[in-house]
């Protein structure tokens, strides 16, 4: 049964991730992602972890793809525009793809990496656990990553606003 | 049976592969950046699996790490990409050279 819920996860998770990549339009790009995205919290419920499926679906899902589509729309893209490749381009391209090739038929072939067979508990235990590490072990970057937004959020505005006195003077 | 720790594993360095291929291939400035959400997203699977398999909660905060510093990327990303296309009234990366010589 998760075997099966694994394979038509990962198939359809591959496919979308395919769409992503190669669609010309991009809304129907950013669609893809959500799909995509999707599957990935499907399979991290399988793989127990609840409370990332529930903030992947919440921050990515609802607020990442959602951004996305605003700055599509905003920019009004055209779509189709077709690809040029240059030949310097080209050789990257055909390096990095073969690499890429080979490492994936070497992790398929011989990747044999030890593990015990997953180890699960439950919901509100698991949850209890996360939420002590989170408060103990990792504090510091917790801080840390309250300070980065905070810079995130500053560095948006600033962003924002030059370009909009530019324009005003211009 | 459930799958192994390989089949994630794979899978994560599958989609890792299709976001970079993307990021290779696309002329568009806001499908790549798509793209590196997708190698992102690929990334934390991996985690996920291998704080699963190994019975331990490390990964699992750092994937919850990743997620922030993913959405402060792309809210900063965006209002480059915006700023960008305001200056320069295309987003398309063959025509952003500007640092090019």
């Amino acid at each position: 049964m998760q075997q099966i819920a694994f394979t038509g996860l990962s198939v359809f998770s591959m496919v979308c991730a395919l769409g992503v990549v190669l669609n010309k339009n991009a809304v129907n790009g950013a669609m893809c992602l959500l799909l995509c995205l999707a599957a990935i919290a499907g399979l991290f419920v399988e793989l127990h972890a609840y409370l990332l499926a529930f903030i992947l679906i919440l921050v990515y899902a609802g607020a990442v793809v959602a951004l996305f589509l605003f700055i599509i729309m905003l920019l009004d893209m055209q779509g189709g525009q077709r690809l040029r490749v240059k030949p310097m381009q080209g050789v990257a391209g055909v390096i990095s793809a073969a690499l890429l090739i080979v490492g994936l038929n070497l992790l398929a072939v011989r990747g044999r990496l030890e593990s015990g067979p997953p180890v699960g508990g439950t919901v509100g235990s698991s949850l209890k656990l996360y939420s002590y590490q989170l408060f103990t072990t990792y504090l510091l970057p917790v801080q840390v990553m309250g300070f980065l937004l905070l810079v995130g959020m500053l560095g948006v505005i600033v962003i924002s606003r030059r370009t909009g006195e530019r324009e005003d003077s211009r | 049976m459930s799958p192994s720790l390989d089949a994630y594993v794979l899978l994560s360095a599958a989609l890792f592969a299709i976001g970079f291929f993307g990021v290779l291939v696309r002329r568009n400035t806001l499908v790549i950046f798509m793209c590196l959400e997708l190698m992102l997203a690929a990334a934390t699977l991996a985690l996920v699996a291998f704080s699963r398999f190994n019975n331990t909660e490390d990964g699992d905060v750092f994937v919850f790490f990743i997620l922030t510093v993913a959405a402060a990327e792309v809210a900063v990303g965006l209002a480059i990409i915006v700023a960008l296309f305001r200056r320069k009234q295309t987003i398309q990366v063959d025509h952003l050279d500007s640092l090019k010589h």
